[in-house]
């Protein structure tokens, strides 16, 4: 079971509402796992605070070109699509950042001038919280630009036994795309705001290109917003959860508390989120392992 | 040598108030290009309010289309293919293809199509000030933004050439990966967006490494400062403790700033006189004293 959340704006609070589920199942009784796909800033570690057990090397292939064998002639970078290659007159260079490793110039080289290695992107780190959440997580190296292989090897380490929360990133790109793909349910969290209504419809529509349900989360509310409520009952969009716009969640979030622990009373709105999704799962006949009990 | 500067708001974590910060400092300096490069949800025009004068459109990648009446379905795409998008019974899964092209190269009897497709839209605007405004549309869930990012600031400084203005204010995206790369490269100066909280100096931390690294002028400014003041404080700390970033100032947490963004007009003309106005005011007089002094 994998259950993404995802917003399109940035900073409307996927990470927030994500650990604090994850929590919350977890202290019902579920197995949960997490996993943060926000690989280029990753966050959930602050509120999860697991103590982390194992750190691994990310990396991807890259060419190898040997210039004694290379003879320019050129075909690797007729044929690379990324720009990856830059043949000069006399030798022929390599672009590390711009190559995604598909392997095709090593392929068509005549000469067998070029080989493979690996070239190092990322650091995937795995650990358990406190409360025994298994916890995943990629940090993208500095510079780099290749998000999407370590987004990849995050969501491999996803155990098939738990129900996995997926933290995906901001915005409706590849990455994004690569992120809730094969997610049961994606959780949509948005904020009553133009800017935030605007980014949420292409992200719902990346979802539903994708075939894959979504429930939304309307965050820090205060008072209706009427473009938004229009626009989610014309696509009758399911709203999971509201949470009011409350200085008490800014402070315990500014802080790293999970609002679960810092603030009891909203376990309740989890509950509602859980139950909520719970009921989606069952209408797409996924709801297997997905059991909430009453008392809180 | 191009005689116009160019200026990147970026933040690391999202939903920190770049784009309201650009949206301000837009109206305080006079003249100036907009380029709105967090091309995956582009939001400024939601402010701005310009008029469409150009709509060109973006040519991203290619992918792989594999015509079942040519296949002889002899499996060498499948050999060839590394991101496992080419399924036992030959059809391409779009959402799995990287567009390397490897499949079409090897396709001995060339079955597979493999053309450029139209991922987005590129748009040239005026403001009600009579500045230009360049923004892009991707379509959802397509690749390639950082090409789109960069066909938006080529069509900024065409602007800029064209129309003899000094400056360019660029709209980065959030993170810190292929579309912020895009965003900053090139650029003298960036102002980094952040909050008071351990998500925003978490995030701070990385984009202050990724300024560094390509050598970038960076200041920082903290929205909703009054939040948490310790924070705000570590935050100052670490620009002096970097020695690379300029602490620009904090914006105090005001619930104007967000009655302003619900009515899609920036704060400096909802409400002038407000703490958040004063304080947008005199950061971007050191914004303006920094580029002109390095």
């Amino acid at each position: 079971m994998r259950i993404a959340f995802a917003s399109g704006k940035g900073g409307t609070g996927k990470t927030t509402i994500a650990v604090n589920l994850a929590w919350f199942l977890a202290y019902e009784g579920q197995r949960v796992q997490y996993l943060d796909c926000d690989v280029e800033e990753p966050n959930g570690h602050i509120f999860l605070k697991p103590a982390i057990e194992r750190q691994e090397r990310a990396s991807v292939m890259v060419p190898i070109i040997d210039q004694k064998r290379c003879t320019s002639c050129a075909k690797c970078g007729e044929v690379c699509q990324f720009s990856a290659i830059v043949n000069l007159p006399s030798n022929t260079l390599l672009i590390p950042p711009m190559c995604h490793g598909c392997g095709l110039c090593t392929l068509v080289c005549p000469t067998k001038a070029i080989t493979e290695g690996t070239r190092e992107i990322g650091l995937i780190e795995t650990g358990k919280t406190a409360d025994a959440i298994p916890f995943v997580h990629g940090v993208l190296n500095i510079g780099e630009p290749m998000a999407i292989p370590l987004i990849e090897q995050v969501k491999a380490r996803g155990a098939a036994s738990h129900t996995q929360i997926i933290d995906a990133p901001p915005g409706t790109s590849c990455p994004v795309v690569k992120t809730i793909r094969d997610s049961d349910l994606v959780v949509m969290v948005t904020e009553p705001t133009p800017f935030g209504l605007h980014d949420l419809k292409m992200a719902v529509s990346v979802a539903s290109n994708l075939g894959v349900p979504v429930g939304i989360v309307v965050n820090r509310e205060n008072g209706a917003f009427e473009p938004l409520e229009r626009y989610l009952e014309t696509r009758s969009l399911p709203v999971l959860a509201r949470f009011p716009e409350d200085r008490e969640i800014a402070r315990s979030y500014s802080e790293g508390l999970l609002i679960c622990e810092a603030l009891p009373t909203y376990r309740e709105k989890f509950k509602a989120l859980a139950d909520g999704i719970g009921e989606i799962l069952k209408e797409h006949g996924e709801s297997k392992g997905w059991q909430i009990s009453a008392n809180l | 040598m191009a005689d116009f500067s160019e200026l990147v708001i970026i933040s690391g974590k999202g939903g920190t108030g770049k784009t309201s910060l650009v949206a301000c400092l837009a109206s305080l300096f006079k003249s100036r290009v907009v380029a709105d490069c967090d091309v995956d949800a582009a939001n400024l025009n939601l402010i701005l309010n310009g008029n469409v004068v150009e709509k060109k459109d973006f040519v991203g990648g290619k992918k792989a289309v594999i015509k079942s009446d040519l296949c002889t379905v002899c499996g060498k795409c499948l050999e060839v293919c590394r991101f496992g998008a080419i399924s036992q019974d030959f059809v391409v899964d779009r959402v799995a293809c990287e567009g390397c092209g490897a499949c079409h190269v090897f396709c001995p009897t060339s079955a597979i199509d493999f053309s450029p497709r139209r991922c987005g839209e590129c748009y040239t605007c005026t403001t009600a000030d009579g500045q230009p405004l360049v923004f892009a549309e991707l379509l959802p869930g397509e690749e390639n933004s950082g090409k789109l990012v960069t066909m938006v600031r080529t069509e900024a400084r065409k602007q800029a050439e064209t129309k003899n203005i000094p400056l360019i204010v660029i709209d980065g995206p959030p993170g810190i990966g292929c579309p912020v790369i895009a965003s900053v490269t090139g650029t003298s100066h960036a102002v980094i967006v952040t909050e008071p909280t351990g998500s925003g100096i978490h995030d701070l931390k990385r984009i202050l490494q990724l300024t560094a690294h390509f050598g970038i002028n960076a200041g920082v400014v903290v929205n909703k400062s009054d939040i948490n003041t310790t924070h705000t404080s570590s935050v100052k700390a670490l620009c002096e403790k970097e020695g690379r970033a300029m602490f620009f100032g904090g914006i105090p947490f005001e619930p104007k700033v967000s009655e302003a963004q619900r009515k899609g007009i920036t704060i400096l003309d909802y409400a002038p006189t407000s703490e958040a106005s004063t304080a947008i005011r005199n950061i971007y007089k050191r914004i303006k004293k920094n580029m002109e002094e390095s």
